[in-house]
């Protein structure tokens, strides 16, 4: 972006006087700090103007003029215009310069309609008014006109004009509620807090009388990251300096929920918020059939330049001889007699070069954009990928790759949401090895004892029964819950079975069915026998009531009200794998809660039953529950201040934040005592191993990548058939590599697969045959990365050699305990392997969105944790399952269509500029053009147009159902198959095939002869108009030939286009044309008709130019047939449903 | 066209002013066309579709190709109206410089253009400071041969055979692209004043016929020279000989005897001239290219048909899927 590049250069300057530029400074209310202060340089920032627009008025048209030039085809079409116009050529200047004016100019309005859009957003948003303090005083001035340290007041369901640092909040205890819908998409509430010391601050002239500064870090487009220190300045004392994170900071584009009204102070403004930031545009996929486009067009570069080379000796050698190079009848004038021979040389190159131009068209290129943006608008369009619970239908975010989806090999899938609802249920807790489960599920059922008791020692004692209230009030207050009052119970879950109507919002819903979980009334299994309608049973669980004023308040099994102070949180992150809260209970007791995954809680406890639960918690895994662990620790005053003081200095920190703050974690959060266990379903998606079984048959390999332990996605793996049962699994994890080191367990691996899959192709391992033995493999992060570590002899590449190899003979590969990081490694490796596999990821959460962006493809589910992978995705889903139809209709159709796309452009190129090169040998090499200015423009534009981008939309050589009944289709056009150079190739010539048989056709049909019925000669336009008219209908019936989809708009487009053809050769030679200085076209196509011979000529040439391809086309099918055409002749034979008659479409 | 689509602004990041709550329900329409249902014949080229067809290619282009090629053997006998040309070789009429040295304005009679011609007929444009009509290369090289036929009968003197000079060129153009200078009632001279005429002609254009109607731009030997030839092979109409009376052939048999003037020097670019006399049928001339080319299609049409035939049998027999049809 212009601005970044701006920045690096205003720091490059700056960098000499200035040493701080790592983080700015900001002067609350403009206020000089205390002399006693350090000095800082104040910097310069940008206003609060926002300007998404790319040009103004006055620089539209060089500019954007500059971008589209900047595209090397327009380039080229632009130089070839250029040469017609210095030059003297064969063609006119209009030629090529009308289709490329128009393309320019479509373009041009195309994209300045969108600036003007834009500019209109843009000083829409500049304009909105915002409540400034000024000396005490609210003024109201345009958004524009914020400054960074200015003071601005923001009343509820406004948007933060610009990233803020809230100060002081209408709420008494300083909080604040924003959705960050526009900016993420999430739409749930998200409390921030106000700066400690500022949130007494409540009205305009208390904020007058603020005086502080703010360090922070320069803007930086994480949403979800913010260093900051704030120092503020009393009359007396030393200043206080406060951290400052994300918490504290709104964001641009959010909108303020629930609360009156705040103060802050901008901090980024413009450009510079983090939303401005956010919007750069992403780095441009291509699809593989846009490179192999490009091959095919230096290709044809080649050819045309050989053509005019070949021409261009030609000439020479024939001249040789004075009286063809000038015979008496056709002199040259003086000028050109003087000419040099050499510049004479070039300028027939360039002539032959302009002549025979045509072969790469331009409106190829408007085709394909047309195609590719149209086309995409089927996927939007499509009612089976609605999805009706959630009103959310498929998102097309760039049209680029629609061709890519049929050309997947590899799919790399996210589990939690993807494969899985993401939508937990509680099942069960173990505290101290006793199961609970909810009420409901076994209330229906009487459950045997037997059956019930396998892994209770005894009914809970005193001991006991105080441990299981403990834990039930640690899952009850170590979360990040907000709870949303009821009568605004819009959010998406509703506490089923609670008296007061209220809504917990989280960040992770696992924590949102724990808290709702235990507030339901719990059984234990074995105390099942007691009755159980007992009145004082009635409340078994802790219902979690609210956070307020720093307390936690719950309700207790009594129906009392506890309450607990809030003293810290430890919050959540993906490398620890766990969470704590310390809190001060009504007693003065001070406890640590945590909560997190058992590989990280187990090695951090002391005490507890730890074998009976971790026991129960591994069965569980098995069955494909989400478990997690929870412990606790009593602290005393003293500890409690330490962990404050080790706290507190790590939050200040302005560098290194993070690691500091990790570091006293971990300090912190140990010698745990386990209370117990609790385990969460997420049930597979709706036809997840349906989806995933259609995509194996189609000769994808799946491989989940997810962040969750091994057990539980091993499980969802078996639930979704991705492993089966006689999958044999080899690990490569952690555990093992403890016992042997890497290099013998990638050995060992290999050589079990190789050994034992021999017989195994490479095409074939997809389970399909029942007697071949499929693999599965398992691997974890940590042994992912030692993998992807370089060895110290430099050989990095050897294990990820091995390892690839024993991927690819493996049917489904399991990455568990994966980084967001990671998962783009994974999809790297592969995306760079040799064969260059095509691939495609899917996922639903942020942690899903390094894969999206790295994978050739990314798909995105609009799921539950929010909106991020959908808008980093090239396309969005609303479930899984529509994946399959993504791929396999959708992906297989518009690979089809655009390959032929492709290949019928440059063949009917070929067929257009192939008998221009003959007929150079007929004319004396002089560059003499065989068709009609009109014939040369419009050939391109509107004779052969219309249909084969009709064909590129609406083409379906197989019906919709047999492609999703039949996924191995899907592989008969893996890896590029109808690109390939031997199809290429055989269009190349079947395009010069045709065109020698126009071509000498019309020859020997002219060669010195009449051909109408008066005696009347004809010249050499008629004989260029019947090679067109042959070419015209033999082109547009190879691409009805083709066409397996004929709809009434393919009856209109194809036969429609012909008769233009026909219609508009009749007006061209029907009048004389004023304001043209030639007449060469009149009455030459009315001529021609009238003549019996052209007639007869024009169905045989047409017949025989077809006759090949038809001849090729049967015998393929009859000897050779692909799966798609055995499919093909099938649906055939058993009768399509409807429209089999020919007219039926009409 | 690119702002309904929701996708797409996302894409190009204006950023939104008013949050993006859009509750509406987004479902599609369910049209056959959205959901790519439309109603379709859906054709496939089997064998058994293709088969009728190239038998009936065969059997429609062996009797055409029969009936051309029948017609074309039978043209030498002169009957009817006999047509009479001029042929050139070697001579590049469609060579790129001499195709566009031409000014059809002024060809079409428009007064600025006859007396400043096109840049297009350098270098005959103009000669000794005056406008050359009609300029350019084509008209400077117009064949200006005379040619006369006569038929030597028994008699020591051979009667001259009327040719007939109307009708050789295309109506439309003689009518309609071709027009004298304006002025119907001033002379064929006085129109062309100022003009002078091409440096290799004998007579300036006005004088090309003592009929009115057939001089200047409108005559017709002119037009159809100015209608550029497609091949280095070529020829011309020259005159027609019309039949007088169903009774006599037109040419009866004899000796006749070709009057040539000699003016048009061919060897210098290693050309030939010829003389064509030929009667036409409703196809033209004699051209045999048209109905060998439809017997042989037709015969190797019904050759794959047959050869189709055999492999659709033997492998109908092989598959075991039902998978071929007739």
């Amino acid at each position: 972006m212009d601005c970044s590049l701006v920045r690096t250069l205003v720091h490059r300057y700056c960098a000499g006087e200035e040493e701080c530029v790592d983080s700015r400074t900001v002067y609350v209310g403009h206020r000089e700090p205390p002399p006693g202060a350090e000095a800082y340089i104040p910097q310069r920032c940008p206003d609060n103007r926002i300007v998404s627009s790319k040009y103004t008025f006055w620089n539209f048209i060089p500019k954007n003029l500059f971008e589209q030039f900047r595209r090397i085809a327009n380039f080229y079409f632009l130089i070839i215009f250029l040469v017609q116009l210095i030059i003297d050529t064969p063609t006119s200047p209009v030629t090529s310069g009308l289709p490329l004016f128009f393309v320019i100019t479509v373009t041009a309005i195309k994209q300045g309609y969108e600036d003007w859009l834009r500019h209109k957003a843009d000083s829409a948003v500049n304009q909105c008014p915002v409540h400034f303090v000024q000396h005490g005083r609210l003024v109201r001035k345009q958004s524009r006109k914020l400054r960074v340290g200015d003071i601005v007041m923001v009343k509820e369901d406004e948007t933060f004009p610009c990233d803020l640092i809230f100060l002081s909040s209408s709420r008494v205890d300083g909080t604040c509620h924003v959705t960050t819908a526009s900016l993420d998409g999430e739409s749930s509430h998200k409390t921030h807090y106000a700066v400690q010391d500022t949130k007494g601050f409540h009205t305009e002239e208390d904020m007058d009388s603020l005086h502080a500064t703010i360090e922070c870090e320069q803007p930086q487009p994480d949403l979800y990251r913010f260093v900051g220190r704030i120092n503020v300045y009393s009359d007396l004392n030393d200043p206080v300096v406060r951290p400052l994170g994300s918490e504290n900071l709104l964001l641009r584009g959010a909108t303020l929920k629930n609360t009156e009204k705040i103060f802050g102070v901008a901090i980024y403004t413009g450009m510079e918020t983090k939303m401005a930031l956010n919007y750069q545009s992403k780095s441009q996929k291509r699809s593989a059939v846009e490179k192999s486009m490009n091959v095919f067009l230096i290709v044809y570069l080649c050819i045309l330049i050989s053509k005019a080379l070949i021409n261009t000796v030609m000439k020479y050698v024939w001249q040789s001889e004075p009286f063809r190079d000038e015979p008496w009848y056709n002199q040259k004038t003086e000028a050109e007699r003087q000419r040099n021979l050499f510049l004479r040389a070039f300028t027939d190159f360039l002539a032959f070069m302009v002549l025979f131009n045509y072969i790469i068209p331009v409106s190829m290129y408007v085709t394909v954009e047309m195609q590719k943006f149209l086309g995409s608008y089927f996927i939007t369009w499509d009612e089976e990928m609605f999805d009706e619970e959630t009103g959310e239908g498929p998102l097309v975010n760039t049209s680029d790759l629609n061709e890519e989806l049929g050309q997947v090999e590899y799919v790399f899938t996210d589990k939690t949401g993807t494969l899985t609802e993401n939508n937990m249920e509680f099942k069960e807790c173990c505290v101290e090895g006793h199961v609970y489960v909810p009420h409901a599920i076994c209330n229906g059922q009487v459950l045997p004892a037997a059956a019930a008791i396998d892994m209770i020692d005894a009914s809970p004692g005193a001991g006991g029964r105080e441990r299981e209230e403990l834990f039930f009030r640690a899952v009850c207050l170590c979360h990040t819950i907000q709870v949303k009052d009821g009568d605004e119970a819009d959010g998406p879950r509703k506490s089923p079975d609670s008296g007061r109507r209220c809504v917990y919002i989280s960040a992770s819903p696992d924590e949102v069915a724990l808290v709702e979980g235990v507030q339901r009334e719990l059984t234990p299994r074995d105390i099942k026998q007691l009755p159980q309608s007992h009145t004082a049973r009635k409340r078994l669980g802790f219902t979690y009531l609210r956070l307020k004023d720093n307390y936690m308040e719950l309700q207790n099994r009594g129906n009392d009200i506890e309450r607990f102070e809030l003293l810290e949180i430890l919050s959540f992150d993906s490398v620890r794998r766990r969470m704590s809260v310390i809190v001060k209970s009504a007693t003065g007791e001070i406890y640590l809660f945590c909560k997190g995954a058992d590989s990280s809680i187990f090695p951090r406890v002391i005490e507890g039953k730890v074998d009976q639960i971790r026991s129960r918690v591994e069965r569980n895994a098995v069955e494909g529950l989400r478990t997690l662990c929870v412990a606790y620790k009593r602290l005393i005053q003293e500890e409690y201040e330490g962990i404050c003081k080790l706290l507190q200095a790590a939050k200040v920190a302005l560098q290194d934040r993070e690691r500091k703050l990790a570091e006293a974690y971990e300090q912190i959060e140990k010698d745990l005592i386990l209370l117990g266990a609790t385990a969460v379903e997420d049930r597979l998606q709706e036809k997840a191993a349906d989806t995933i079984e259609a995509l194996q048959k189609a000769g994808i390999k799946v491989w989940v990548l997810t962040g969750d332990k091994m057990e539980t996605a091993a499980a969802a793996c078996y639930a979704c058939k991705l492993f089966r049962r006689n999958t044999q699994l080899l690990e490569v994890t952690t555990k093992r590599l403890e016992e042997q080191s890497l290099h013998d367990v990638l050995f060992e691996l290999s050589k079990t697969i190789l050994h034992c899959g021999a017989s195994l192709t490479r095409d074939n391992f997809s389970g399909l045959s029942a007697d071949t033995q499929d693999y599965g493999l398992i691997i974890d992060g940590a042994a992912l990365s030692l993998i992807m570590k370089p060895r110290e002899d430099g050989s990095s590449s050897s294990y990820r050699e091995l390892f690839l190899d024993i991927c690819r003979n493996c049917s489904a590969v399991l990455c568990c305990r994966m980084a967001p990081l990671q998962k783009a490694q994974i999809v790297k490796l592969i995306k760079f392997s040799k064969e260059r596999p095509i691939t495609l990821a899917i996922g639903d959460g942020a942690n899903d969105v390094s894969m999206i962006l790295e994978a050739h493809v990314g798909i995105g589910i609009v799921g539950k944790e929010g909106r991020q992978a959908a808008r980093n995705s090239d396309y969005a889903i609303p479930k899984f399952k529509h994946l399959k139809k993504m791929l396999l209709v959708h992906g297989h159709f518009y690979y089809i269509r655009i390959s032929e796309l492709v290949q019928y452009f440059f063949y009917k190129n070929v067929c257009f500029i192939f008998p221009q090169f003959l007929y150079q040998f007929f004319c004396g090499f002089s560059q003499q053009t065989l068709y009609d200015t009109a014939y040369l423009t419009l050939y391109n534009i509107s004779f052969t147009s219309l249909p084969v981008l009709l064909y590129s939309l609406m083409e379906q050589h197989v019906a919709m159902d047999t492609l999703k009944r039949d996924p191995a289709l899907y592989r008969d056009i893996a890896k590029n198959a109808l690109l390939r150079w031997r199809v290429f190739i055989y269009w190349t010539f079947l395009g010069v095939f045709d065109a020698l048989v126009f071509f000498f056709g019309a020859y020997f049909m002219f060669e010195n002869t009449t051909v109408t019925s008066n005696g009347q000669m004809f010249g050499n336009w008629t004989f260029g108009t019947l090679v067109f008219t042959v070419m015209v209908f033999t082109v547009t019936l190879k691409l009805a030939l083709d066409t397996h989809y004929w709809t009434w708009i393919n009856h209109v487009v194809i036969w429609g286009s012909l008769l233009f053809y026909v219609v508009f050769s009749l007006l061209w030679g029907g009048i004389i044309w004023p304001f043209l200085n030639y007449q060469r076209m009149y009455y030459v196509f009315i001529q021609m008709l009238s003549s019996g011979p052209a007639w007869l000529a024009i169905v045989l040439l047409v017949v025989v130019s077809l006759l090949p391809d038809v001849l090729k086309k049967v015998l393929c099918r009859q000897l050779w047939p692909s799966a798609t055409e055995k499919v093909q002749t099938a649906c055939l034979v058993s009768g399509p449903p409807l429209g089999s008659h020919p007219l039926a479409s009409l | 066209m690119a702002m309904n689509y929701n996708a797409k602004d996302e894409v190009d990041g204006g950023p939104p002013c008013a949050p993006g709550g859009t509750a509406k329900n987004r479902r599609p329409d369910n049209t056959a066309f959205k959901q790519q249902r439309l109603p379709a014949w859906q054709p496939i080229l089997t064998a058994g579709t293709v088969l009728p067809t190239f038998f009936i290619i065969g059997l429609i282009f062996i009797p055409i190709g029969i009936g051309i090629f029948v017609t074309s053997n039978n043209i030498r006998e002169i009957e009817g109206n006999v047509f009479m040309y001029y042929g050139l070789s070697n001579f590049y009429q469609n060579h790129r410089r001499y195709v566009k040295s031409r000014d059809d304005s002024q060809l079409n009679g428009d007064p600025s253009a006859l007396l400043n011609p096109s840049k297009e007929c350098e270098p005959y444009r103009r000669n000794e400071d005056k406008p050359i009509a009609p300029c350019g290369a084509i008209a400077n090289s117009m064949f200006n041969d005379t040619l006369d036929l006569f038929l030597v009968g028994n008699e020591s003197d051979p009667t001259p055979i009327p040719l007939k000079k109307k009708g050789i060129a295309w109506w439309t153009d003689k009518n309609v692209k071709f027009r004298n200078p304006p002025g119907a009632d001033i002379p064929l001279e006085e129109r062309f004043k100022g003009t002078t005429k091409p440096v290799n002609w004998v007579k300036p254009v006005y004088m090309l016929d003592p009929d009115e109607d057939n001089s200047g731009f409108i005559n017709e030997d002119f037009i159809v020279w100015m209608r550029t030839a497609a091949l280095p092979t070529f020829r011309k109409l020259y005159r027609l000989i019309e039949r007088k009376n169903d009774l006599h052939p037109t040419l009866p048999a004899g000796r006749y005897y070709l009057n040539i003037t000699y003016n048009y020097p061919v060897h210098s670019f290693d050309g030939r001239k010829r003389m064509i006399l030929s009667t036409i049928s409703w196809m033209g001339g004699k051209n045999p290219f048209l109905g060998i080319a439809y017997i042989a299609i037709g015969s190797i049409s019904f050759l794959l048909g047959v050869v189709l035939l055999v492999i659709n049998h033997k492998y109908r027999n092989s598959s075991n899927t039902a998978d071929i049809t007739i």
